[in-house]
């Protein structure tokens, strides 16, 4: 063997060079400008309307610019419009822009009739074509606009912006944190599929043999380690094992039992739920956030990612699912921590919200429910959209929906 | 509409800069200390007799005009801040003029600093405008730098303006900064070397940028007769327009608000574009001197390129413009560079010129341009001068 | 005083000191990946062993090092009172704050199952093969504690510890007419295994279902399981001590379980 096997390789770290720190693109904006970072949040484009008038304005104002209205909104736009002007910055001022130049930026007229700034994507046509403007994330959880071609183009998401937007498995090391349950099964193949290039998966009690885990353990690619997220050391072995590795951290461990708070006496079921689904995500973090923080600059792969597989009954407590959907909304607020102090080394936190899944602790529920493999399939693309909240299925939708228009109203349908 | 009041007995005098320098130490208050004390000195009137004050800064934060009247002992009876970047010399002018004119003060002290320290100018970029701050910053950083590579870009594509137009003016520029002292750029620049100059946001060159810098400038607004009993040269306001976020539905910014209110100025001040003998235009891109060229109407929408390849724009030339170099050879002393060209015309015109002197100049039309809020700039300002 | 008992411990301890009684401990340590008893989902679960750091010498207590530590009462090796089972709820001093102390020392037997249970991980103990056992080392005693060796203990791996499959566990445990034997018969304290329970891994499906905690907390007598080195007993002749935590009301606890073992062998210095 010659001494250029153990060359450098392009996809190594070269272990002498001091380390990335992360830099951030500006994460201030203003209270209400905030409304076009919370629709990119859930992947969508939507633009300030004056509900008097119908006007639409860009930036986002805190008075109708037409009839000075203040009952302003958010809809919806396709964003289709015109490429107007078009510049590539060489010499941006911030560290984050520098260090990743040049950044394609151009003006484009949308036909509702408002013009925005938005980077380009590479395959955008020259000023005067047609393109569609979307909203994305950027490393600091904040929207910005950019411009796509009108049609889809071989290798779309190669473009390096949206590389940089999202946090796409392919070519990353995924932890799903728990491979035992069907959802925890589909996830790892589908990281496989989406090109991961490792996918470990932690399992706890393996002597239980779940159904399909023995397949999973001799899938190629997929490597099942012990994992039990109610138990710190095990946490923290798996930590000093792998965390300086994970690119991409998958929180699938669940605990779900059926109860309300007055079917199940005592507190055993519903602390056990609390274990996994809320201490179980903080000893996750403790363990592996700090490092996955401080990797999220590194070269040639970054941590990018953290998911947790939350539950729409975060939203609004479900009664026939009581305890359970009281430990999601745990986990949900302690999500939202993690992804304020990820924030600042620009790992993003990705919560899932899916309604009920096609599992054995929703045999009562009924259809749709949401198959785990598609599940995991909606998990992958959002991460490939660098969006931060996924509403994966019609029921989640609907939650959504009826939970953003009134909170109220929502808890007093479900308990009707 | 009808007929404004004119500007008449009203002049201005004592044109005085602070020489720039690239950063300083220094803060704003002390360059607006430094520029009152030179109205002082150079006027010969005493502090007190100044009883009028309008102060633009963008550094002066957190004070704004009335925290200069006590650090700096000042008691104006009339006061007024304009921090409006390219366009303060212009609306500071129109406020002065009126105030002195309806002798809500005597004299006014038009004064506009900033100071420059290493990192100043990234943080003013990133929190200039909050449309700025959620609508621009964040893509890409670029500043103005990236804002008016579009609307060039723009003007480009749609009335065929090469490199070599904007190039043409700015080497004209440079031979005009060459005998000004107060430049900070004073080699001489070949058109050549604007063109192999690198791309900082495409179609924008380096030699197309302005280089910020500390410093100020300043003069006086007064009655004809207090000018005279000080033994002031002067010179004379004949009209003065300003207008804000004109057009606002044109898709992209290819004209300023000037072309709202051409007509107006020039009724005001009796005279037509013809008879200009220089112009001094708001130059932090050479674009923006090409959209004056056609709002002021010195040549139709698009005509810029042909009105420049046409003409020579230096001091000895067929058609001035910055005598002394503009922002792009002297430096952009922040807010004071809505100033540069006002200061400059007022020498110019009252046989002050400290650099090349354009011969015979009897009239002269000085133009501002300023605040990029969003995706384009708008304030406008015009006045035109006499000597 | 009492000069005989007196003189009894005196020699208890030179014994002891001079090695002749052996202290064996019959304990697993308490760690978090000690195999917990698993019931079906629907049933109420047996927290397994948590530990959490309160400080280790650092900024939460710079001096000192503790724990937090959490689990159910029948977690590792562990001591179940009558009251555990529901045909011992309504009898006195059926709680592990109210059994009388001096059952928690008392002599031992130990039968080995050990070539049994090698052949047949759901071997059961019979009444033919207790006394099978009787004929070889004697009757056992009033108020000795029974254990079942087995060497499941040996067991290492939590999956061939628990030992499931798709209809559950398989470990050996007593027969339903071996329990009421001892207890009827033998009037034993307790009756102890190395494996998860005092009953079989497929126990559900005797008559009475879980035969081993029905008949001995019906008699007010107590179980012991996870037992470990019951290899280095004597069939008889050895004392177990086993006192569980002074829960109140408590079903059951992790305990320490130590045996004095005679080494006849061991002669003073």
């Amino acid at each position: 063997m010659s001494m250029s096997d153990h060359g450098p390789s392009p996809k190594r770290r070269n272990p002498v060079l001091p380390p990335r720190r992360p830099t951030l693109p500006p994460v201030a904006r203003t209270r209400h400008a905030l409304g076009l970072s919370a629709a990119a949040a859930i992947g969508e484009f939507a633009l300030q309307e004056c509900r008097e008038c119908g006007a639409v304005q860009y930036p986002p104002r805190e008075a109708c610019r037409s009839c000075l209205s203040d009952m302003l909104t958010w809809r919806p736009d396709n964003g289709a419009g015109t490429l107007l002007a078009s510049t590539v910055v060489r010499r941006p001022y911030e560290l984050y822009f520098r260090e990743h130049a040049p950044w394609p930026t151009g003006l484009v007229r949308l036909d509702c009739g408002v013009s925005v700034v938005a980077f380009l994507h590479r395959a955008c046509p020259e000023a005067e074509g047609r393109v569609r403007v979307r909203a994305y994330l950027d490393r600091a959880g904040r929207a910005v606009l950019v411009a796509l071609p009108e049609q889809e183009v071989p290798d779309m998401s190669e473009d390096p912006l949206l590389k940089a937007f999202g946090n796409a498995p392919k070519g990353r090391n995924v932890l799903v944190t728990d491979g035992r349950s069907d959802l925890g099964q589909a996830m790892a193949l589908a990281a496989l599929k989406a090109g991961a290039e490792t996918v470990w998966v932690g399992v706890s009690d393996p002597w239980k043999a779940p159904p399909g885990f023995k397949a999973l353990e001799e899938t190629p690619g997929i490597t099942v380690l012990s994992l039990d997220v109610t138990e710190g050391q095990s946490v923290e072995t798996l930590a000093g094992q792998i965390g300086g590795k994970v690119d991409i951290l998958i929180n699938t461990a669940e605990f779900h039992r059926t109860h309300s708070a007055l079917s199940r006496r005592g507190v055993e079921t519903a602390r056990a739920e609390m274990d996994v689904n809320y201490f179980g995500l903080l000893r996750l973090g403790q363990a592996f956030g700090p490092a996955m923080c401080s990797r999220a600059a590194e070269k040639p792969k970054n941590a990018v990612a953290w998911v947790n597989v939350l539950s729409v009954f975060a939203l609004a407590n479900y009664p026939q699912q009581g305890t359970f959907s009281a430990s999601k909304a745990a986990a949900l607020s302690l999500a939202q921590c993690l992804r304020a102090e990820f924030r600042s080394s620009g790992l993003r936190v990705l919560n899932v919200f899916p309604g009920p899944v096609d599992e054995d602790w929703n045999q009562l529920e009924l259809p749709p429910k949401l198959a785990p493999a598609k599940l995991a399939s909606a998990i992958v693309r959002a991460l490939e959209d660098g969006i931060e909240d996924l509403y994966p299925d019609p029921i989640a939708r609907d939650w959504h929906e009826r939970w953003r228009a009134d909170p109220k109203v929502l808890e007093m349908e479900l308990t009707a | 509409m009808s007929r404004r009041l004119g500007y008449d007995g009203v002049v201005l005098a004592s044109p005085v800069t602070i020489p720039y320098e690239r950063f300083s130490t220094r803060g704003a208050h002390w360059f607006l200390g430094r520029a009152m004390r030179a109205l002082v000195e150079t006027s010969g009137l005493d502090k007190a007799a100044i009883d009028g004050l309008c102060a633009t800064s963008f550094s002066l934060a957190p004070d704004t005009a009335i925290g200069v009247t006590e650090h700096l002992g000042l008691s104006p009876r009339w006061l007024d801040y304009v921090p409006l970047g390219g366009a303060s010399g212009m609306i500071a002018l129109r406020r002065a003029a009126r105030a002195v004119q309806t002798g809500d003060a005597e004299i006014v002290a038009c004064v506009a600093a900033d100071t420059n320290q290493t990192d100043s100018f990234r943080r003013s970029t990133a929190a200039f405008s909050q449309f700025a701050q959620d609508a621009v910053y964040p893509y890409g950083s670029g500043g103005p730098n990236a804002s008016f590579a579009l609307l060039t870009d723009h003007y480009m594509r749609t009335f065929g303006a090469r490199p070599e137009d904007f190039g043409k003016v700015c080497v004209a520029q440079r031979r005009n900064s060459l005998d000004f002292p107060h430049a900070l750029f004073r080699s001489e620049l070949t058109l050549e070397q604007y063109l192999n100059s690198p791309l900082i946001a495409d179609p924008i060159r380096l030699y197309d940028c302005v280089m910020p810098c500390a410093g100020a400038e300043a003069f006086l607004v007064m009655r004809e007769e207090t000018a005279r009993t000080q033994g002031l040269p002067h010179v004379y306001l004949l009209g003065a327009i300003e207008r804000h976020n004109a057009f606002a539905d044109d898709p992209i910014q290819e004209r300023g608000g000037w072309a709202a209110d051409r007509d107006d100025l020039f009724a005001q001040a009796g005279i037509g574009p013809g008879e200009i003998d220089f112009l001094q235009a708001y130059d932090d891109y050479p674009v923006i001197i090409f959209l004056q060229l056609e709002d002021l109407g010195f040549c139709g929408k698009g005509e810029a390129r042909a009105f420049v390849q046409d003409n020579d724009l230096t001091n000895a030339g067929s058609f001035p413009v910055n005598t002394s170099g503009g922002q792009l050879s002297v430096g952009q002393a922040g807010a004071a560079g809505g100033y540069l060209g006002l200061v400059e015309a007022i020498r110019q015109l009252s046989g002050q010129a400290v650099g090349g002197v354009v011969p015979d100049a009897r009239y002269g039309l000085v133009s501002g341009f300023g605040m990029i809020n969003y995706d384009r700039g708008l304030s406008t300002g015009a006045a035109v001068l006499a000597a | 005083m009492n000069a005989p008992a007196d003189s009894t411990l005196a020699g208890l301890v030179a014994d002891l000191a001079c090695g002749r009684v052996e202290v064996v401990d019959l304990t697993h340590t308490l760690s978090p990946d000690f195999p917990q008893i698993v019931l079906p989902p629907e049933f109420g679960q047996c927290a397994p062993f948590r530990i959490e750091e309160i400080s280790r010498y650092d900024e939460r207590g710079a001096s000192w090092y503790w724990n937090n530590f959490s689990c159910g009462e029948h977690t590792g090796t562990h001591f179940d009172a009558p009251i555990h089972w529901v045909s011992g709820r309504n009898l006195p001093n059926n709680t592990t704050d109210t059994v009388p102390v001096e059952n928690f020392v008392g002599p031992v037997c130990v039968i080995d199952c050990v070539a049994e249970t090698e052949a047949d991980d759901d071997f059961l103990l019979t009444v033919d093969f207790v006394k099978r056992w009787e004929a070889e080392h004697g009757t056992i005693p009033p108020r000795a504690w029974v254990l079942m060796r087995t060497d499941w203990s040996k067991r290492g791996d939590p999956a061939a510890f628990q030992n499931y499959d798709e209809v559950g566990q398989h470990s050996p445990g007593p027969d339903p007419d071996c329990v009421r034997f001892l207890v009827d018969e033998r009037d034993i304290t307790g009756f102890g295994t190395e494996t998860i329970g005092t009953d079989a891994g497929q126990a559900a499906h005797l008559k009475p279902p879980y035969p081993a905690h029905f008949y001995l907390h019906a008699a007010n007598r107590y179980g012991l399981q996870c037992l470990r080195n019951l290899d280095q007993l004597p069939a008889t002749g050895a004392v177990l001590i086993c006192p569980p935590l002074k829960i109140r009301k408590g079903s059951g606890s992790p305990l320490r379980v130590l045996a004095l073992v005679p080494r006849p062998e061991v002669t003073d210095a």
